[in-house]
């Protein structure tokens, strides 16, 4: 056991995912170049870099929507093999996208009870009659996503079709779907893209108290600066698919090529 | 009586997620479900039970079962007469190999049956979307329809090539056949579809209906929430075929009694059923019911209005008939898409408000 504690004592613990070695291309393009890292229980885990960076893609990698062309994935320290992103999701990875990705013909309750959908257990027979074990699923569930209703204080668009919500709400209810599947690890492709100061400091509220609350692993993905070196633990920079600095925040803030690539860019 | 939920508060989340969560809409329903079967029984005669009821009752079953697929998973069909066909000739399979059989079981059988050709039709939906699925379903309804006009076996090589339904009874009652009265084949549909509705909408409302909704909003976004596209879309075809054999069992035996399988199953019917789901409303088990009466109810008041009312010829009559009936689909198409229950919907929130709109 190598569990550490952070300084607002929380306990980061063994390592829950590893990334090795891993190369993606689309055709000639080279998104991924022999990246490796590793993301450890409890922790907030950082990927920054420019645009087009192959941030997204490594999401993609992890929750099986690419399958990349070298390289292994560790997840609970075992070897995962080429699986789809469905398989994956019962492993316990959640995620939300960086252009929403909401089921539109759905209010946000029924999107967010769909996020319980691997621990939900009723067969279809159970389901047609309604009664008994399917009832009650359903009412045990309902209860774990109104916590997660209130958690997020989305109470008031319980019924709300998504289609109507502003854009930071449907952030919201996305990441309330991935909570829903009350995964070991939660990836958020830019979860705050997009929004006003205080949508994004609700948004970093409600990440460091999902964190501290459910204990869930999260990599987060992000553009603005202040929040990522204020909010994670560890940072992995990439730049046109490789990686080019890993570790605490301000390691990565004094790293020379960091500042060249990504915040020298940004201060240009 | 005035359409409040005010003062109607949900203390419980079973009260909440209940089938009629207002009390008005819950009166109403029940009031209609005794009219349908304490009432209407009594004063039922063939003119009506041939030409409204039954026919009604049949396609709302075919209805839900198109609106579970199109309305609710997303996947386009115009497979729809092919696969009551595969329903039809199940029963008529059954009901001659197995005399002894009860009615009851034959349909479900026949429901089961079609789930299983349903399934392996539905297997290309797991490659192609859209309008290439609905070509693909196409095919399928063009290639029943051949192969029970082509193989003698599915009509016991009858000469006419035609079949024709056995006299079945119960408790002494005929209820297949001629003898069959109007009010025993109303209830003996009216029951089926009071069941198969139940059932419609405890899939829809739970676990397996926010799985096929998921796949037809957003197919990848389902896909990180658990949900397998192979089972979620295969599941989606066996239900709805499911529903579509049992319609097109009742069509034959109770409906029809003879049938020829290009006359009464053919493509001009999936697209009848298509237009049901369309005009009532894609994705809602009430509109399921509202287009199917809508579409069942339109021919025969505009004939008897044409015909027995201003007195015009028949002939006449029917091809203004279809020049409504077109006009009418393409209006709902344009004006609105989201059907029958949406205009409903709207109305609900408009009486919500009444008399006070501001
Ligand atoms: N499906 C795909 N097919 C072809 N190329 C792709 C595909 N997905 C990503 N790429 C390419 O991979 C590279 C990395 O893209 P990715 O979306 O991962 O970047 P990103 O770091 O998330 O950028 P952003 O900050 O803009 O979201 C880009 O050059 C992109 O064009
Ligand atoms: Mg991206």
């Amino acid at each position: 056991m190598t569990s550490t504690v952070t300084p607002d004592g929380r306990t980061i613990g063994d390592v829950l995912l590893e990334v090795k070695n891993i190369t993606l291309r689309f055709g000639g393009v080279e998104a991924i170049k022999n990246i490796s890292f590793d993301v450890r229980e409890g922790e907030i885990r950082a990927i920054i870099g420019p645009n087009g960076a192959g941030k997204s893609s490594m999401l993609n990698v992890i929750n099986g929507f690419y399958h990349p062309q070298e390289g292994e994935i560790f997840f609970h320290g075992r070897k995962r093999n080429a699986m789809k992103p469905s398989q994956i999701a019962r492993q316990g990875i959640a995620r939300t996208f960086q252009n929403i990705a909401l089921f539109k013909g759905m209010n946000t309750l029924d999107n967010i009870m769909t996020g319980c959908f691997t621990h939900m257990k009723t067969s279809l027979l159970e389901q047609a009659i309604w009664w008994g074990r399917a009832e009650r699923e359903e009412y045990v569930y309902r209860e774990k996503v109104e916590h997660i209703i209130d958690f997020l204080e989305i109470q008031a668009i319980r019924k709300t079709p998504v289609g109507a919500l502003p854009y930071g709400l449907q952030k919201r209810v996305e990441l309330a779907r991935a909570l829903a599947a009350e995964p070991k690890l939660l990836l958020l492709d830019e979860p705050m893209a997009g929004m006003n100061v205080e949508e994004k400091e609700d948004m970093c509220r409600f990440i460091l108290d999902v964190n501290a609350e459910f204990g869930t692993t999260t990599v987060l993905i992000e553009h603005d600066m202040g929040v990522v070196m204020d909010i994670s633990d560890r940072v992995v920079v990439l730049d046109y698919g490789r990686k080019i600095g890993d570790g605490v925040p301000d390691e990565v803030r004094s790293n020379q090529e960091v500042i060249d690539a990504y915040l020298g860019v940004a201060h240009d | 009586m005035y359409y409040r939920e005010a003062g109607d508060f949900k203390t419980s989340y079973r009260k909440d997620q209940q089938n009629f969560p207002i009390r008005f809409d819950r009166v109403h329903f029940w009031t209609m479900m005794v009219l349908a079967f304490a009432v209407i029984p009594f004063f039922i005669n063939d003119y009506w039970a041939n030409a409204v009821f039954v026919p009604f009752l049949i396609y709302a079953i075919a209805t839900l079962g198109l609106n579970i697929l199109t309305g609710y998973c997303g996947q386009v069909s115009l497979g729809s007469a092919g696969f009551m066909a595969v329903g039809a000739y199940a029963s008529y399979k059954l009901m001659t190999s197995f005399p002894d059989l009860n009615f009851f079981v034959i349909v479900v059988l026949s429901g089961a049956i079609t789930a299983l050709v349903g399934t392996a039709f539905g297997l290309p939906s797991l490659r192609i979307k859209g309008f290439y699925l609905a070509v693909a379903t196409l095919a399928a309804q063009f290639f029943l329809v051949w192969l029970f006009n082509k193989v003698p076996w599915f009509y016991n090589n009858s000469a006419s090539g035609q079949i024709s339904v056995p006299r079945r009874d119960m408790f002494g009652i005929a209820i297949t056949g001629p003898e069959a009265s109007a009010a025993t084949k109303y209830l003996v549909c009216l029951a089926i579809v009071f069941v198969l509705g139940f059932i419609a909408r405890n899939l829809t409302r739970g676990r397996i209906g926010r799985s096929w909704m998921a796949i037809r909003d957003m197919d990848f976004a389902a896909e990180i929430i658990g949900v397998d596209p192979l089972r979620a879309k295969l599941s989606a075809f066996a239900i709805s075929s499911f529903f579509i054999g049992i319609a097109g069992s009742l069509f034959f035996t109770i409906y029809l009694g003879a049938v020829e399988v290009g006359e009464a199953f053919g493509i001009e019917r999936s697209f009848l059923i298509l237009f049901m789901v369309i005009i009532g409303g894609l994705g809602s088990i009430y509109g399921s019911f509202a287009g199917a009466a809508f579409l069942v109810l339109m021919p025969v008041l505009l004939k008897n209005a044409l015909v027995g009312g201003l007195g015009w010829p028949s002939d006449v009559a029917a091809h203004l008939e279809f020049m409504i009936m077109g006009a009418l689909i393409i209006f709902f198409l344009i004006v609105e898409p989201h059907g029958l229950a949406r205009l409903w919907a709207v109305t609900k929130q408009k009486l919500r408000l009444w008399p006070f709109p501001y």
